[in-house]
């Protein structure tokens, strides 16, 4: 697989497990506004996926709803930050706060990239991800001095340092420093015990009938 | 053999699937129409990525290009050519007259939280006494404020 179909391929997959992540809010979230605002946010980094995926897919002379939903769990490319099944509050914001944290430095740099397609697409996508980084600021603004958030940032920060490249990491310590000795990244490539079942019930009735049209 | 003044006006009668006082030309979604004999290609340009609206908008462009007898090539463009901007100013007053607040212009600088919570006008009654109630909404381009005149909640088109 080339470079670039690998990199969008990570990124499609952290977009599409995100958005599965973020939907588990709809209907139960701690108010209607963030009822809406999660399916809202889920919505957006869904279609970010099926967007990355479709590049992927000319690349590798398949499509995007093969790559979405017909590979193995083994064969996923995402992040561990974005597999963990967080219905608890406090964590929940940290993610999406860490993740768009880190987000941003991976789009800034995507559209400084020479490939023009990726560019292009990581411009439009970022257009979209203000949103998404002001509900996330706004959240961690008003949750700051609370034990659970701070307990919930400092849990989940390998794994958001995880979501970058080698060469990023070094900008996202200089926002969300770590914290300290002995805990470095999470890498890609092994997944939690979490992705699984989350897999499972994604592709569930793509799986009861192969091959079907919908 | 149909021309590409032809494709366009017959674009313009398309509305948008979500909110259909406004015309997919009005939107600013078709970036180009370029034909060749009887060969049509039209360049789409996405709103949002997660808009559920995109099959049914390329499937309806495509369709009106055939009904004019041509072959219709509707390219998807995944690049940053689209925004609010393209929003024509007739666009933005039918959205304004059906009760949507038009996008406000876009800035050199990134978006900031509070200059969202400002007043924005409210489509209903004019008032600028009004406050942001979610930056999400019903689709992935609106959000939802609250007009504390005529109290009224109406949604905005997001700036992008």
């Amino acid at each position: 697989m080339s470079e670039r179909a690998l990199l969008l391929l990570e990124y499609a997959d952290d977009e599409l497990i995100l958005g599965w992540r973020d939907s588990e809010w709809t209907g139960i979230a701690p108010s209607l506004e963030e009822d809406v605002a999660f399916s809202s946010i889920a919505q957006n980094e869904i279609g970010h996926a099926r967007a990355l995926y479709e590049l992927a897919a000319r690349d590798l002379g398949t499509t995007a709803d093969d790559l979405a939903f017909d590979r193995d769990p083994a064969e996923y490319r995402c992040a561990q930050l974005v597999e963990l099944r967080k219905l608890d509050w406090a964590h929940t914001i940290a993610r999406h706060w860490l993740y768009e944290t880190a987000d941003e430095l991976r789009l800034a740099a995507l559209k400084d990239s020479d490939d023009e397609e990726v560019a292009g697409l990581a411009a439009k996508m970022d257009r979209e991800e203000v949103y998404h980084r002001l509900h996330a600021r706004m959240w961690a603004d008003r949750l700051r001095d609370e034990p659970r958030f701070q307990e919930a940032v400092v849990g989940l920060w390998p794994y958001a340092a995880g979501v970058l490249p080698e060469e990023l990491r070094e900008s996202f310590m200089d926002i969300v420093p770590g914290p300290g000795p002995g805990t470095g990244p999470v890498e890609r490539g092994v997944h939690s015990d979490e992705l699984r079942p989350l897999w499972e019930e994604m592709t569930m009735v793509r799986r009861s009938i192969a091959g079907a049209t919908w | 053999m149909v021309t590409a003044e032809q494709v366009w006006h017959a674009l313009a009668e398309i509305p948008d699937p979500e909110i259909p006082v406004i015309s997919l030309v009005d939107l600013g979604v078709v970036k180009d129409v370029h034909v060749d004999g009887v060969s049509v290609r039209v360049e789409f340009t996405p709103t949002f990525l997660g808009c559920p609206a995109l099959e049914v908008m390329r499937d309806a462009m495509a369709e009106k290009v055939r009904a004019l007898g041509a072959e219709p090539h509707v390219d998807v463009v995944l690049d940053d050519s689209w925004s609010t901007d393209r929003i024509t100013p007739q666009g933005r007053e039918k959205l304004r007259a059906s009760g949507f607040a038009p996008p406000s212009p876009r800035q050199a600088q990134p978006l900031q939280l509070v200059e969202l919570q400002r007043g924005f006008r409210c489509p209903y009654c004019g008032s600028t006494d009004t406050t942001l109630e979610n930056l999400f909404g019903p689709t992935p381009c609106r959000s939802v404020r609250y007009c504390n005149a005529c109290r009224q909640p109406f949604e905005q088109f997001k700036t992008i």
